[in-house]
């Protein structure tokens, strides 16, 4: 009976979700009438996973990433970020966010810009340069710490963006389309850098991404999107398993998945 | 005629140095020497046109009168250059420009203080200010501090709008990135929009450095004790003394670029990551 119940209560753990939308609604009032950008969007993600999000431009993928992080606030429908509303998930200081460009601030270097977080969440001095030198390690800055934003190439602006979100200590990352502006062999790189990131650190990841490959490589699940009104279309779980070398990508398995994900795409714009 | 051959033959010299140094590829030696030779001829020619014209110095005194007058009269020169530049226009500059300050962070904090005051500066900042002088030197009274007003004055609503506006220059996304942080107002103010305001706010101290010399001569021509550089300026011209009048122009003109020139290099070693002062 005992046994029962603390198998329930481990069961009930594991599903709750970390992220959780029901029939979210967003519409942006803009001079040329109304923009629906989201339209009747549930979706749940539990802990620790990998969630992609995929889509043509302007179906709402950077929409619904900003309502998970308070940044847009949504027209109505629901959703909580670790069981609470988004602004006090955000006033925790649960997730981390990476933004479509690095957005660096210039007048810091590279260091001061991964300690920038650390500073406003009050970590000690001794703990940030811990940090900063640990992050810029794993996204291969190490040996620019002293350099600005503007001496580095746009691809390693955006890795340092990378490590300024992983600085501090979010059990949630949210990246919309982060390796979009890398090239192929970086882009491969990093994104095994980020699985082992991912595996090790138990992170709950919301990525956006426009690369089919990508994100069936990545993820858990695969979210397909459609525009006009931004929707879910699809929502595919990955038979993939959790470790993944590279070369997985060469798989019928992998094939597969990647196969119904262009499908799914392809529905979205023949909906059109 | 002698001397008007001088600045001809002056004037075609200078213009064919000029004319090659500019034509050879730039550097910082012909950046510096051009202006130079270009200031050296224009003074040789104008000592040259007063001599052989014969004008009166009543009218244009020679380079060289101008210079014997400024020698001889180092004593009343940096009088007047305390009373009018350090009492008068720096105070004045340092307290508006910092007033201006402080406000321009409270109107940025507080919406009623935007649309109420920035208005009002927006208008006041057009208005040639320097016609309130004879009423502050009612006020203040004829010392410098009505001259310290004046520059107050003059400065408070270029820097204010100035500030303001830079306080806003932040972009959406980041200011979204110190949202994602959960950052207070402080942090925000300090780690974001103080530092994009910067090339805001050097523009704004650049234009009240400017302002505050022009303020701080002028007002003394509407009352002053017995030195500053507006008061010397005005009695030495019923005195027909226009040689000292030169003098303190050279003073004003020297001391104007010096106060433009800090300004300028301080805003260099802040706002050096800004893309207009990145390759320079
Ligand atoms: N602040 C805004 N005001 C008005 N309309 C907006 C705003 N933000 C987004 N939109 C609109 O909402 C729709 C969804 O935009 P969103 O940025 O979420 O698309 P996306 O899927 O991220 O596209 P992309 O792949 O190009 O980044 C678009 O039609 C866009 O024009
Ligand atoms: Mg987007």
């Amino acid at each position: 009976m005992i046994v029962e119940q603390l198998k329930d209560a481990t069961e009930f753990h594991r599903v709750e979700p970390v992220i959780s939308a029901k029939n979210l609604d967003l519409t942006f009032q803009t001079n040329d009438g109304p923009v629906h950008a989201l339209k009747d969007v549930s979706l749940q993600i539990g802990k620790g996973e990998f969630v992609s999000f995929i889509g043509p431009s302007g179906c709402g993928k950077t929409t619904f990433l900003r309502c998970m992080a308070d940044l847009e606030h949504p027209t109505s429908g629901e959703i909580t970020v670790n069981g609470v509303s988004p602004e006090e998930a955000r006033k925790a200081r649960s997730y981390g966010y990476v933004f479509q460009a690095a957005g660096l601030y210039p007048w810091r270097t590279i260091g001061g810009n991964i300690r920038l977080p650390l500073e406003i969440m009050g970590y000690s001095k001794h703990d940030q340069a811990e940090r900063v030198a640990r992050v810029l390690e794993l996204v291969e800055l190490a040996g620019f710490e002293k350099k600005y934003p503007w001496q580095l190439s746009g691809g390693m602006q955006q890795r340092a963006s990378i490590a300024r979100a992983l600085a501090f200590d979010a059990d949630i990352l949210l990246m919309d389309e982060p390796f979009g502006a890398l090239d192929e062999i970086v882009r491969d790189h990093l994104n095994e850098q980020l699985l082992s990131l991912w595996a090790r650190t138990e992170k709950t990841i919301a990525f956006v991404t426009h690369s089919i490959p990508e994100a069936v490589y990545l993820s858990t699940k695969i979210v397909v999107m459609s525009p006009r009104p931004g929707r879910i279309t699809d929502v595919i779980e990955s038979p993939l398993p959790k470790e993944r070398p590279l070369d997985i990508r060469d798989t019928p398995e992998f094939l597969e998945v990647a196969h119904r994900v262009r499908e799914g795409l392809r529905a979205g714009h023949l909906d059109d | 005629m002698i001397w008007l051959i001088f600045a001809f033959g002056v004037w075609g010299l200078g213009w064919w140095v000029n004319t090659r140094l500019a034509a050879a590829p730039r550097t910082r030696v012909t950046g510096l020497v051009v202006p130079l030779i270009f200031g050296i001829t224009l003074i040789a020619i104008w000592e040259g046109v007063v001599r052989g014209l014969e004008i009166s110095p009543v009218l244009l005194p020679a380079p060289s009168m101008i210079a014997a007058r400024f020698v001889a009269s180092t004593d009343i020169l940096w009088e007047d250059f305390v009373q009018t530049v350090i009492k008068g226009a720096l105070s004045g500059y340092v307290l508006g420009c910092g007033s201006a300050f402080l406000v321009a962070i409270l109107v940025d904090r507080y919406d009623f203080l935007r649309q109420g005051l920035l208005p009002v500066g927006n208008f006041v900042a057009a208005l040639p200010v320097i016609g309130m002088a004879p009423i502050l030197v009612m006020w203040f009274g004829f010392d410098w501090q009505s001259k310290a007003a004046v520059v107050v004055v003059m400065v408070f609503f270029p820097m204010l709008v100035n500030t303001v506006q830079g306080l806003a220059d932040s972009s959406a996304m980041q200011r979204d990135l110190m949202r994602t942080y959960a950052a207070g107002y402080w942090a925000t103010l300090l780690k974001l929009r103080l530092p994009a305001a910067m090339p805001f706010i050097f523009n704004g101290l650049k234009i009240a450095s400017t302002l505050a010399l022009i303020g701080a001569i002028v007002a003394e021509f509407f009352g002053s004790p017995i030195r500053g550089m507006g008061f010397r300026i005005s009695t030495s011209v019923g005195q027909l003394a226009l040689d000292l009048v030169w003098a303190e122009i050279v003073v004003a003109a020297v001391v104007g670029s010096a106060f433009y020139g800090i300004v300028a290099l301080v805003e260099r070693a802040v706002t050096f990551w800004h893309p207009s002062q990145r390759h320079s």
